[in-house]
């Protein structure tokens, strides 16, 4: 004798992205904190040393903030004009911006005033940095120079004018404390090696660049301007690695994750897209304004955003001991040993074993299907819960029904409250389910014809549902509209020659470029 | 029809009636005697041991069922098609006739035959007299009532119940509808054994108990309901306690007499019931099924045992296939599911759930069906279209590959495709190379799709699924058969005339062959030598033979091929050809111009399904004939549905040579399904036997006759062990001193034994048939073994075997 067979719910394409162990890598961020500041956020680093404190350039000034506090836990407020580019000394302790004027400042972090002021910039200076030996302190400028300066008599010790147009991105090695990088307007990167006093390597990049970056090992160097992300390799001599162009306006900033140097980019966009190391964006973060600068924790502990509107964003990633709380929150179900309770007993050798049937359990809409209460079984799986949040369910139960030939007696006989959850169900426009979907649709107009009128709230119902579909309607017209604009222009495209099947894999790609257009707008 | 005493279930297959124990399930031996289908079979009242068989051929048998001994024929004259009983009609059995000649109206006669008692084997029993002429065709519409004081049977609308004692028929009738309308026409009847009360089933499912029934004025009855569609069987339990009944649905209900409506249920135990029996003392119920299956019921109401023959649907859609791991047959089994039949050992040994959904016992429900499967070449991956609504516009199909779980020795899901094509899938084959599994779909909407496995990159799981590769299409033209050479370098596909070759490792078209006349039916490549030939059947009648390496036709000629089926271990192709109204079998080599083996007139149905079917080990049958059978054997289904099989002479001498008990060989064994093929090979035996040299026998089985007919007698029939013991143990001492000196002459020797022994036996008048078969089968061994002192023994240990021990039976059944 079998047993009864449960309604199989069919497992269904998911739409959208695919679920990798990156994206839930990603995925695994608390939603950001919010912090406005008075401008444009156009810098923000991290500090090496725990708790990694970070600096944030905004306007005049520059804000230090804790990892988890919201109100910044130290200023920098001395500038007369815009600061710019404020960046941590290797040991965490010395900080050093550019500004506006052209003026850069060295502060102590737990001082106030600025320590040093290295004068000489004629025009404002947009990136510092501290050179590796914690010495020197390097500084691109839009005078189309590049400066030197050394930290204890705060004199230029050399000055580097090979670009062409401003200075702004400027990436000092960590290995090597005569090396850096920079990029300009002028379309390049160079390398720079204080010990020969020139540029050592130049790379032409194609468009103005934003930003520049080093991986840690210092055989890849990132750059970003305009749409593109190239990446080259200094050990082949400057050679392109790969080019990706994966925003659609300007990549202003990138940076690296400490957990397996994943490449992160933000751009005016919106969007701080996810690298693998395949260069595949594996994840996208989505912000409510153009990013102009971004910074990642060590261990990726959090994520800070910049925007052009002024508004720091940051988040924290989420840990274990989060979720945990969040269980203990919920009801305490019973405990483990419950359900293990006798199951781990190994019988004695001379004990005689009674073998229990094992109990099938079986949903709730299974048990009304296995006693062929069908109107029952609809009304179970088109509770709200179960229609909204796993629409797979009830439109198996629907095809469950058709095939046994009872979905109309299932349909039936409802009065108001009950027909009213069956318009109500809103995936018809989805197509894994829109078939069924129509089809009950169909029946229950066809069953409830004369009685319509008589119930408002079901008339209004089916007033809403005229004009979706209606609508939809239309979005299909035009999506037709589009898919024979696309045929005629695969004809044109296609050779003449070619032999009879080679249309066929063609048509078939064809085919592919349609569904991905369907898929597009369907979003 | 089943009859069930506590040990042993019985039931008509056939020609043959089978006895199964209800215990291991096994079947224990058929009682074989009848010369055409077995119509209905009853217990002796009088004595438990024996049983009344009748048959459509005119005759009731009587045999005794544990030994399988037929004790008596009675001729009648008549086709029979029912036999009832009764305790108080002492040798007289009541039987259901055919009125006249007219057969055209189905007009049925229960007539009441007395048994002649006479000590021959063969009676003729002439003395019928006349019950009723209103009888219905349904044998289930006929039973006895309490004591059998009187009979009844319904027919249509009208209920008639005959009282033995006032010689009165009292009828009793029902509308033919009412205003709800249901259907009252009777499809079944049982009488209460101790009450006055008859149950009768009806067409729309309800179940009426008649009472007061012996006044015709005030008779009563009262309706219960719950089978939806028509009640097919009706069953008291012994003491009357519960009535059961059973229909289409496949659920058993015990309904508790005299309690309204208190019912349990039995639901999913197979195919539609057709019959419910119950043991003598009630312990045991056993229903058989529509699906070639008996289910053995214990009281409590929980299954104890199912006896399953190979299932028998509506029809075979897929194809007769092979797996290539178990070397099962593998066709459609019940509904939804793949059944895996052993031929070896001819038992079903499992069904594959493939559609896995709930299967609804409903008349006229459109459901899933499995519609195409094939196999891999190594058995590991198998792929199967369902499909649900040919009748309707809508068709629903699924595509499903299935991959095989060596852990669990079972075929697991491993891909559903719902939108395969956009219409129906007409074929399907894999790849048949060992490295790569493709597997090639062409459906009606003009393309054909090859399918790869392969992991999708983006997902980065463990597990590979299957996607589609390539599509191609020839001229918006309508594929329909699709073939991989043996070494899978070429597909070739047929787009109605024309025939395409296809590289599958570039997808190119290579070449199209085309011959003009008719649509191509059948297609297939060439095996191991002859794989450069391409086969293909036209609907014009055309049997052609491309050879691809010069992409010309070869030879053609014009047959009418229903069927191609080529041997994969060897070159051959045979070709079952269906011409005035009879088919004729041809197997030839492709490269040969002339058929290896043609059989004419096989038999006079249309062969659209056939399998090779490999062997375990190769025979070596020098015989040219049957030469083509050395590496595989071919089975093919006829429309009938009947599956048959070509043999060798040399099998045939094995299988009955063996014991009775041990032919497993022998398809006829258990099922109706393969009825015919018994009677066919009995043609075959005819066919083969002149051609064949009787010298190589194979061995026989060994043994002296003693213990062959110590081991072959029941035991319960057997006198105490000590009594045996040492005249067994004296014969084994003897034979050990025999002398054995000059083979020849003992085989000579043991020849004239032979004759002698035959003489005895004519003149010990030995009465059972099947003993006097065992002897002579067991003469070929006497040789060696026989000893001489033991034929003393064996005369003495036939005595003791004819002594009548009916008075141990007695005592058998009383001690439970």
């Amino acid at each position: 004798m079998a047993s009864f067979k449960p309604t199989k719910v069919p497992f269904l394409p998911k739409l959208g992205e695919k679920v990798t162990e990156e994206t839930l890598y990603w995925k695994n961020y608390k939603s950001p904190v919010q912090i406005k500041e008075f401008g444009a956020i156009t810098k923000i680093d991290f500090s090496p040393l725990p708790p990694h404190n970070y600096a944030v350039t905004a306007s005049t000034r520059i804000h230090i903030y804790g990892p988890h506090s919201q109100e910044p836990i130290r200023s920098f407020t001395r500038f007369r004009d815009t600061a710019y580019g404020g960046r941590f000394r290797g040991d965490g302790k010395l900080l050093v911006a550019g500004s506006e004027e052209g003026l850069i400042r060295l502060f102590d972090i737990s001082g106030r005033v600025a320590l040093r002021q290295f004068k000489g910039h004629t025009k404002a200076v947009h990136m510092t940095s501290f050179l590796s030996d914690g010495f020197r302190v390097v500084s691109g400028s839009d005078d189309l120079s590049c400066r030197v300066w050394d930290v204890p008599s705060a004199v230029e010790l050399s000055s580097l004018t090979e670009h062409t147009d401003y200075i702004r991105a400027l990436a000092p090695s960590k290995l090597n404390p005569d090396l850096f990088v920079t990029g300009s307007y002028d379309h390049t990167v160079k390398v720079f090696d204080m010990r020969s006093g020139s540029s050592v390597m130049t790379m032409q990049h194609g468009h103005p660049v934003e930003c520049v970056l080093l991986y840690p090992s210092e055989a890849l160097l990132v750059s970003t301007g305009g749409r593109y992300v190239k990446v080259w390799d200094l050990l082949k001599g400057g050679q392109e690695l790969v080019s990706l162009k994966n925003h659609h306006k300007t990549v202003t900033c990138a940076c690296l994750s400490s957990v397996g140097n994943k490449l992160l980019t933000g751009s005016l966009d919106r969007h701080v897209k996810v690298y693998n190391s395949s260069y595949k964006v594996v994840h996208n973060f989505d912000c409510d304004a153009s990013i102009l600068s971004m910074a990642i924790a060590p261990d990726d502990e959090a994520l800070a955003v910049g925007m052009t509107n002024g508004v720091l964003s940051v988040r924290h990633r989420r840990h274990k001991k989060d979720k945990e709380t969040l269980t203990s929150r919920r009801r305490r179900g019973p405990s483990y040993q419950v359900f293990v309770k006798g199951k781990n007993f190994v019988p004695r050798q001379d004990d005689f074993l009674v073998s229990k049937p094992v109990k099938q359990y079986l949903r709730k809409y299974d048990k009304q299907l296995k006693s062929f209460e069908v109107s029952k079984a609809l009304d179970t799986a088109l509770q709200t819960w179960t229609r909204t949040s796993k629409p797979d369910v009830t439109v198996a139960v629907i095809i469950e029904l058709k095939r046994r030939g009872t979905l109309k007696n299932a349909l039936a006989g409802r009065n108001e409250e009950r027909c009213f959850c069956l318009l109500f169900f809103r995936h018809i426009f989805d197509p894994r389910f829109s078939r069924p979907l129509l089809m009950v649709g169909d029946i229950v107009l066809d069953l409830y014809q004369q009685v319509f009128h008589q119930s408002p709230v079901v008339e209004r119902l089916l007033q809403r549902l005229m004009e979706v579909l209606g609508r939809e309607a239309e979005l299909q017209q035009e999506l037709l509209q589009v898919l024979g604009i696309l045929d005629t222009l695969f004809t044109s495209l296609t050779p003449r020659k070619e032999v009879k099947f080679w249309i066929g894999s063609c048509r078939n790609t064809d085919q592919n470029v349609k569904a991905c257009f369907f898929q597009s707008m369907a979003r | 029809m089943t009859e069930r005493v506590n040990r042993f279930v019985l039931c008509t297959s056939g020609d043959s009636v089978k006895v199964y124990s209800t215990r291991t399930e096994e079947w224990l031996h058929s009682l074989q005697g009848h010369t055409n289908q077995v119509t209905g079979i009853a217990l002796n009242r009088a004595n438990h041991l024996q049983v009344y068989s009748c048959s459509a051929d005119g005759t009731v048998k009587l045999w005794d069922f544990i030994d399988g001994i037929l004790i008596k024929t009675f001729i009648i004259g008549y086709p029979l098609f029912a036999i009832y009983v009764s305790e108080k009609h002492d040798g007289i059995v009541f039987l259901h006739i055919a009125m006249d000649t007219d057969s055209k109206n189905e007009c049925f006669q229960l007539v009441a035959v007395h048994l002649p008692k006479s000590a021959e084997q063969e009676v003729e029993a002439k003395e019928l007299s006349a019950v009723s002429s209103r009888i219905s065709p349904n044998p289930s519409c006929t039973a006895f009532g309490r004591e059998g004081q009187y009979i009844a049977f319904a027919r249509h609308l009208q209920l008639n119940v005959y009282f033995f004692r006032k010689q009165k028929t009292y009828s009793f009738s029902l509308k033919a509808t009412d205003k709800k309308g249901a259907k009252n026409a009777f499809t079944c009847i049982a009488c209460h054994p101790a009450d006055d009360c008859i149950a009768t089933g009806h067409e729309d499912g309800k179940i009426r108990l008649w009472r007061n029934f012996i006044h015709t004025k005030e008779y009563t009855y009262s309706t219960q309901h719950w089978h939806h569609n028509a009640v097919n069987t009706l069953c008291f339990t012994p003491e009357g306690t519960n009535l059961l009944s059973g229909g289409i649905e496949s659920v058993l209900v015990q309904w508790q007499y005299g309690a309204g409506n208190r019912k349990e249920f039995l639901p999913r135990l197979g195919g539609s019931i057709l019959h419910v029996s119950t043991s003598s003392d009630g312990q045991l119920f056993c229903t058989s099924h529509s699906d070639n299956k008996i289910t053995v019921i214990e009281s409590s109401f929980k299954v104890c045992g199912v006896i399953q023959g190979l299932v028998k649907g509506d029809a075979v859609l897929t194809d007769l296939m092979i797996d290539p791991r178990s070397k099962a047959l593998v066709l459609n089994g019940k509904p939804g599911h793949l059944q895996f039949y052993s031929l070896m050992r001819d038992k079903h040994l499992y069904n594959l759930d493939i559609v896995q959904q709930e299967y609804i016992y409903e008349a006229g429900l459109d459901q899933f069906e499995v519609v195409k499967a094939a196999f891999d070449i190594n058995g590991y991956w198998l792929a199967t279209v369902e499909e649900r609504g040919q009748k309707s516009s809508d068709l629903e199909f699924v595509l499903k590959l299935w991959a095989y779980d060596e852990r669990t020795q079972s075929f697991v899901l491993n891909t559903t495709i719902t939108a395969a094509h956009t219409d129906r899938i007409i074929s399907m084959c894999f790849s048949s190379s060992e490295e790569t599994t493709m597997l090639v779909t062409t459906a009606e909407d003009g393309q054909f799709k090859a399918w790869c496995q392969g992991a999708d990159a983006d997902t980065q799981q463990d597990q590979s699924f299957w996607s589609c590769e390539f599509v191609g299409s020839y001229h918006n033209l309508k594929p329909t058969n699709c073939s991989f050479s043996a070494d899978s370098s070429l597909l070739a596909v047929n787009f109605q005339e024309v025939i395409t070759i296809w590289s599958p490792d570039t997808w190119e078209l290579l070449t199209t062959l085309c011959q003009p006349p008719g649509v191509v039916r059948d297609l297939c490549f060439g095996r191991l030598s002859c794989s450069k030939y391409l086969i293909a059947t036209t609907t014009r009648n055309l049997l052609c033979c491309w050879n691809l390496l010069t992409c010309a036709l070869e030879w053609s000629t014009s047959v009418e091929v229903s069927k191609l089926q080529p041997d994969p271990l060897s070159e051959n192709v045979a070709a079952f050809s269906y011409q005035s109204k009879h088919t004729d079998l041809f197997v030839f080599k492709p490269s040969e111009p002339r058929p290896l083996f043609t059989h004419k007139n096989m038999c006079s149905e249309k062969i659209h399904r056939a399998v090779f079917v490999p062997r375990e080990e190769p025979l070596n049958n020098c015989d040219e004939s049957s030469q083509w059978l050395n590496r595989s054997q071919l089975y093919f289904l006829t429309q009938n549905m009947d599956l048959l099989t070509f043999s060798t002479a040399t099998e045939e001498d094995r299988m009955l040579s063996s014991s009775k008990r041990l032919v497993i060989d022998d398809s006829v064994a258990v099922t109706p399904f393969y009825l015919l093929l018994g009677k066919h090979r009995q043609q075959q035996q005819k066919l083969n036997t002149p051609s064949h040299p009787a010298a190589d026998k194979p061995q026989q089985p060994q043994g002296s006759v003693t213990i062959t007919e110590l081991l072959h007698t029941p035991a319960h029939v057997l006198p105490a062990a000590s009594v045996l013991c040492s005249m067994l143990v004296s014969s084994l001492l003897i034979s050990n001193t025999g002398v054995r000196k000059d083979p020849l002459r003992e085989m000579e020797s043991s020849e004239q034994e032979m004759n002698s022994e035959k003489e005895e036996e004519h003149s010990e008048e030995e009465m059972e048939a099947c003993d006097s078969q065992q002897e002579l089968r067991a003469q070929g061994s006497v040789d060696e073994v026989t000893p001489k002192l033991s034929k003393a023994q064996e005369r003495e240990l036939k005595r003791i075997r004819k002594t009548d021990f009916s008075w141990m039976t007695g005592l058998i059944d009383s001690k439970p």
